[in-house]
């Protein structure tokens, strides 16, 4: 298993290699792909249980992803940890590529759960995965990646509500609290707060982090793993657009592509 | 050929913005709503001019159309801003009871429809919202061809009383029809006389008819070409009056053919004056990533496919 620093390096090849196919795509989500890198690399490189080589090993931990539109952060993950090569990104966005603009199940890209780019889905789909895994006793984890501004979809709470309903216990989920969405700042757009507290209403246990320390996400998810009977909510506090100094925190990047100049400096500025 | 020239490409979605902020200039009762995307759908200028008009709905499209029906009650006339695909798909049930049922004066505004979306890919080119809308009792449905059109069919719809489906683009496209030229809904537009055929078109395909008719008119078939801004309700005396003259028909559309304008049309036909009607929309398959140009000519939503269509209808005559 990889050491922190090691794991905090290929997170920044994550964001260099993501950059380059939003950039050589000429569209894409570049800010929330920067946000929730961190979480990515702690879950593909450290937490799941998974098999790259064998993408439907049926005792695999299994991950949404609830936000399609940070496909590049994913795609990235998932080149990098072995899914398929990291040439293939370069295809983004492009006529026939398996890397559709938005996950597309269909398009045969190993790895994939589920088609999403419609947001306020994926939680519904975790929490019949994890009502799945029960019936069949199995040990594996479920894990959903939600965003912040996603939080504003009633069916979201729908999800919330049955997860705890049916205690399950294991069923972890991420939000990348990167407090953007495309019109602004969630809490003028659409105000989310007190969010931990609703989601206790809920039921869930709730757990803060800092969603760009690696060692911390991991080891509240190794905290939120003893709970039990409960779900598990990991609000990751994060930065729009992290690794890129000069665009980190500005919500204009929240849907917007690196142009060639900009890549060269982007990539200098990764950190 | 009637000869059509562009003044050049603008987005159908940008029309709505300038058509949005005209009506609210027009009738304070214009108020608008968004859900997490007034970029997208050029909606600035009526939050800028009128901000105590204009509500942000967050990412909360269900609740948004149920908010703006409410808001109906004591004469606001709401316009509801978000893409297609979540306008429709995404709350088909609160437009169906608490729009189209309760008969509510709601604009449902809906951009990025279709293809033509392009690199965001299948989740976002929703091809079924005609399909949703039209089969909706009570619901006007408005498919404009360029900017133009777009922007006076926006001031139109305010002035329209009941709820109204307005579907438009994303890309920059030829922007050809007349400036001021007023927009009757529901009322077919003649863009060409012709004898051979009739090519019925709407939405960013009307363009790709002229096209086509420019090419055919070289090769010596005289097409007659009718832009149905309005699919719903449809103008079926000017479509019969045109294919009782020319006996043949293409379609053409930014749609599922399951559902799409063409169906409507074949529908007319088969009824009260059987025809052989050839259809350009997409088969029942959805869509991509790929540049609009690219996905266009794939699913075959383009001039050449309209020629081809044409010759092949004229030869079932
Ligand atoms: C149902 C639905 N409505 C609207 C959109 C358009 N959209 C895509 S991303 C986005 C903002 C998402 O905000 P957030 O979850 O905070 O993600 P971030 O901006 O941090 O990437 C919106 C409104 C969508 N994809 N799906």
């Amino acid at each position: 298993m990889s050491s922190i620093s090691e794991l905090k390096n290929i997170a920044k090849h994550i964001r260099i290699d993501l950059l380059k196919s939003i950039s050589e795509a000429g569209s894409g989500h570049t800010g929330g792909s920067l946000s929730s890198a961190d979480i990515f690399t702690a879950l593909y490189f450290n937490i799941l249980n998974h098999k790259p080589d064998n993408p439907n090993w049926a005792e695999r931990d299994k991950l949404i992803l609830s936000i399609g539109h940070i496909a590049p952060v994913y795609y990235a993950t998932l080149a990098h940890v072995g899914y398929f090569s990291i040439d293939e990104l370069q295809t983004l966005r492009k006529l026939g590529s398996r890397l559709q603009g938005h996950p597309g199940k269909d398009h045969g890209l190993p790895g994939i759960e589920l088609s999403a780019g419609s947001l306020g889905q994926g939680l519904s789909v975790a929490v019949g995965l994890a009502l799945a895994s029960k019936i069949d006793k199995k040990n594996n984890y479920i894990y959903c990646i939600n965003g912040d501004g996603e939080l504003q979809e009633g069916s979201i709470w729908e999800a919330a509500m049955s997860a705890s309903h049916h205690k399950l216990d294991n069923l972890i989920t991420f939000i990348d609290r990167n407090k953007l969405q495309i019109d602004g700042e969630t809490e003028n757009v659409m105000s989310l707060e007190p969010l931990a507290d609703k989601w206790k209403a809920f039921g869930w246990e709730v757990f803060e982090c800092n969603g760009h320390n690696i060692e911390e996400i991991i080891n509240t998810v190794n905290t939120a793993k003893t709970i039990k009977n409960k779900p598990k909510l990991i609000i990751a506090n994060t930065i729009m657009g992290k690794g890129v100094k000069s665009i980190e925190n500005n919500h204009k990047w929240h849907g917007k592509a690196p142009s060639k100049t900009e890549l060269e400096q982007f990539i200098s500025e990764v950190y | 050929m009637k000869k059509y020239i562009s003044t050049g490409n603008k987005d159908t979605r940008s029309g709505f913005g300038v058509g949005l902020l005209e009506a609210g200039k027009k009738n304070e009762n214009v108020v608008a709503m968004c859900a997490d995307l007034i970029g997208s759908l050029k909606m600035d200028a009526f939050v800028a001019e009128f901000p105590e008009r204009f509500f942000q709905a967050g990412i909360a499209e269900a609740n948004m159309t149920g908010v703006a029906a409410g808001m109906t009650i004591g004469g606001k006339i709401p316009f509801i801003g978000t893409f297609a695909a979540f306008a429709t798909g995404r709350v088909y049930d609160q437009i169906r009871q608490s729009v189209a049922y309760s008969n509510k004066n709601v604009k449902i505004a809906a951009s990025h429809a279709g293809l033509t979306l392009g690199e965001d890919g299948a989740t976002h080119q929703i091809l079924e919202d005609i399909g949703l809308m039209k089969m909706l009792p009570n619901m006007v449905v408005i498919n404009p061809c360029d900017f133009n059109q777009t922007k006076a069919a926006t001031i139109a719809v305010a002035e329209y009383e009941g709820p109204v489906y307005l579907r438009f683009g994303r890309p920059s496209v030829a922007n050809f029809t007349p400036e001021n030229q007023k927009f009757e809904i529901g009322k077919a537009l003649m863009l060409n006389e012709g004898a051979d055929v009739t090519i019925f078109a709407t939405g960013h395909l009307v363009w790709e008819a002229i096209q086509a008719g420019e090419k055919l008119a070289e090769k010596g078939i005289d097409a007659e070409i009718i832009n149905i801004h309005t699919i719903k309700p449809l103008d079926a005396k000017a479509i019969l009056k045109s294919v009782k003259k020319t006996n043949c028909v293409v379609t053409a559309e930014e749609h599922m053919l399951n559902g799409g304008m063409g169906d409507s049309i074949a529908q007319l036909l088969s009824r009260n004056y059987p025809t052989p009607i050839e259809m350009i929309g997409v088969n029942d398959t959805f869509g991509e990533s790929g540049t609009p140009a690219q996905l266009l000519e794939k699913y075959g939503l383009n001039a050449e496919n309209i020629i081809k269509a044409v010759e092949k209808v004229i030869a079932r005559k």
